[in-house]
């Protein structure tokens, strides 16, 4: 008996996080399972396997188009970001010059103001200066609120970076940009490649701005919200779910490249 | 509030160029966030004090700063359940998240690295997904009120799904990683040989925490928090799927006078008034909590 209680003290923290897991994945589940259900209309209630809707993911009306649009607004959004998050971070990172902190601060406002506000206040723009909200307007906002969260991630790596290999590379007569090219930014690229993941993350799963910005455009989490009124088809379970599948696979694979990386250093 | 500390200043001098490459290479997203994110915070703060024109849809300024006064009386009632939700919403995720955080971190061993991974693993689904999920799962036809009810340990006419209850606990759900990520780094940080330090002066597991662990996380516990609460406070998904007409939340109500009512000057307002007394509380959350180091 005391035996079993020291065994439950020493893991109660495991079994705690064995729990929140859980309560983390059930969801996630529910999604899945519910992929394979031989659902009609709705899909509420279980009716049988099926793998018709995984042959099928487009058989349901309106889902690939939406699909389609976010990945559209995702991949564009992400690369702008990334880009001039980038620039912001490494400037950072490795300069010293006046306005620092009011730059730090305008990095900081978008990620601490709600997504209700950010907009609301880009539609009463668009609306003031007579720009018709579409896919464009998506764009531009997305890049804005994925550039802080870019700058953040990348500015980390950063941080971390040896100057000292850049130095060397100056020492040997490579010029500024040279280095920057040769050195800096291969040391930079995981960081990279994480912040790219986070922003088009960011993106593609973003409702509320994008409802504010895109006009009528659909895109997957608006058609998401559109269909929850008359019941979701399990089309959308199967992309949801594929979606998880294939982020895992990034991670995973980025995780086992990065591992190898440092066992060859 | 974002002061920047150079940690790594002290490791090695910054480049001092008086050149304006750091400008060049500023300028185009510094460019994108004034042109984007603070010209629409004015235009949102114009739009706040406009009255109503001849059209619907059509408003001119009237500097009318009775707007705020007259929306904020009309949805008080949401106001102060938004902030209710995002506290309550935030504790409990620092609730499921301190101790898993705590667990990765020290307990983990060689599977930290699949554990991080699990814990964003779930938010690849996309978040309206599971949102619906746990509507279904909680719902009249879903297992779980079934099984209390069986039990009885609920009423036959309770219902989990459509309460305040389900709207707080689907926020504390969809910002979770928000709160762990943070915790896991500073606890990540913390040395080892400390708390074994601890330990050796006699302190037990509970003084060790209260006294080493816990302070030596605080940048953690308010970056999380923080990140749990602005989007918390501000979201209207939850309360849309999960609540009922009587958990609406101040999203809501920007939502509908946005798009149902056609009420610009209201919604900005509103949106106003929301945005400033979040920063207002988060400034004084920080200055209590004693940390400058978020950015």
């Amino acid at each position: 008996m005391k035996s079993i209680s020291k065994w439950l003290s020493n893991n109660l923290i495991r079994i705690y996080a064995f729990f929140a897991f859980t309560y983390l994945f059930i969801p996630v589940a529910y999604t899945f399972v519910f992929s394979f259900n031989d659902s009609r209309k709705t899909n509420l209630i279980w009716r049988g396997f099926t793998l018709d809707k995984w042959k099928n993911p487009c058989g349901a009306p309106d889902v690939c188009s939406a699909l389609g649009n976010s990945f559209i607004i995702g991949l564009t959004a992400t690369a702008i970001s990334t880009v001039l998050g980038t620039l912001i971070a490494y400037a950072l990172g490795r300069y010293e010059f006046k306005g620092r902190s009011s730059t730090n601060l305008l990095i900081f406002l978008p990620m601490a103001t709600p997504e209700i506000v950010l907009g609301a206040s880009l539609l009463t723009m668009f609306v003031n200066v007579g720009f018709n909200t579409s896919m464009t307007t998506a764009i531009i906002a997305h890049v804005m609120f994925c550039i802080s969260f870019v700058v953040v991630t990348v500015k980390a790596r950063v941080a971390s970076l040896d100057p000292k290999l850049e130095q060397a590379a100056m020492d040997l007569y490579a010029n500024e940009w040279q280095t920057f090219r040769r050195v800096t930014l291969p040391l930079l690229a995981p960081g990279i490649a994480a912040a790219a993941l986070l922003a088009f993350s960011l993106s593609f799963d973003d409702f509320i701005i994008t409802n504010f910005t895109a006009g009528t455009v659909n895109t997957f989490p608006r058609f998401v919200y559109v269909s929850a009124g008359r019941g979701i088809p399990a089309q959308a379970n199967v992309i949801g779910s594929a979606m998880f599948f294939l982020a895992l696979i990034i991670v995973i694979s980025s995780q086992i490249i990065s591992a190898r990386r440092k066992v060859k250093i | 509030m974002v002061a920047f500390k150079t940690t790594s200043a002290k490791v090695f001098k910054l480049k001092d160029n008086k050149s304006t490459l750091p400008y060049l290479l500023l300028l185009p997203g510094l460019l994108w966030l004034v042109l984007f994110f603070i010209v629409p915070i004015f235009s949102l703060g114009q739009m706040s004090t406009k009255v109503a024109g001849a059209d619907t849809g059509e408003f001119v300024q009237g500097y009318r700063f009775a707007n705020y006064i007259d929306a904020f009386s009309a949805s008080k009632e949401q106001f102060f359940r938004s902030f209710l939700y995002g506290i309550l919403a935030t504790l409990i995720a620092l609730a499921i998240a301190y101790p898993l955080a705590y667990a990765i971190a020290f307990k983990s061993g060689k599977w930290k690295n699949v554990l991080l991974v699990l814990v964003v693993a779930p938010f690849f689904v996309s978040f309206l997904l599971r949102t619906i999920a746990w509507k279904q799962i909680l719902g009249e036809e879903g297992p779980v009120v079934g099984v209390l009810r069986g039990l009885h340990l609920i009423s036959p006419q309770t219902s989990i799904t459509s309460s305040a209850f389900a709207v707080v606990t689907g926020l504390a759900y969809n910002f979770l990683p928000f709160m762990t990520l943070p915790l896991y780094a500073s606890l990540e940080r913390i040395d080892p040989r400390t708390l074994e330090a601890a330990g050796d002066l006699y302190a037990n597991g509970i003084t060790t925490f209260r006294k080493i662990t816990l302070p030596l996380s605080m940048p953690g516990v308010v970056a999380g928090t923080l990140l749990t609460f602005i989007p918390a406070a501000g979201d209207y998904i939850n309360a849309t799927i999960l609540g009922s007409p009587t958990s609406k939340m101040l999203g809501n109500v920007i939502e509908a006078r946005f798009f149902k009512i056609v009420d610009y000057p209201t919604a900005a307002a509103l949106s106003f008034t929301l945005m400033a007394a979040i920063l207002i509380l988060v400034t004084f959350y920080i200055r209590r909590a004693g940390t400058e180091e978020l950015v």
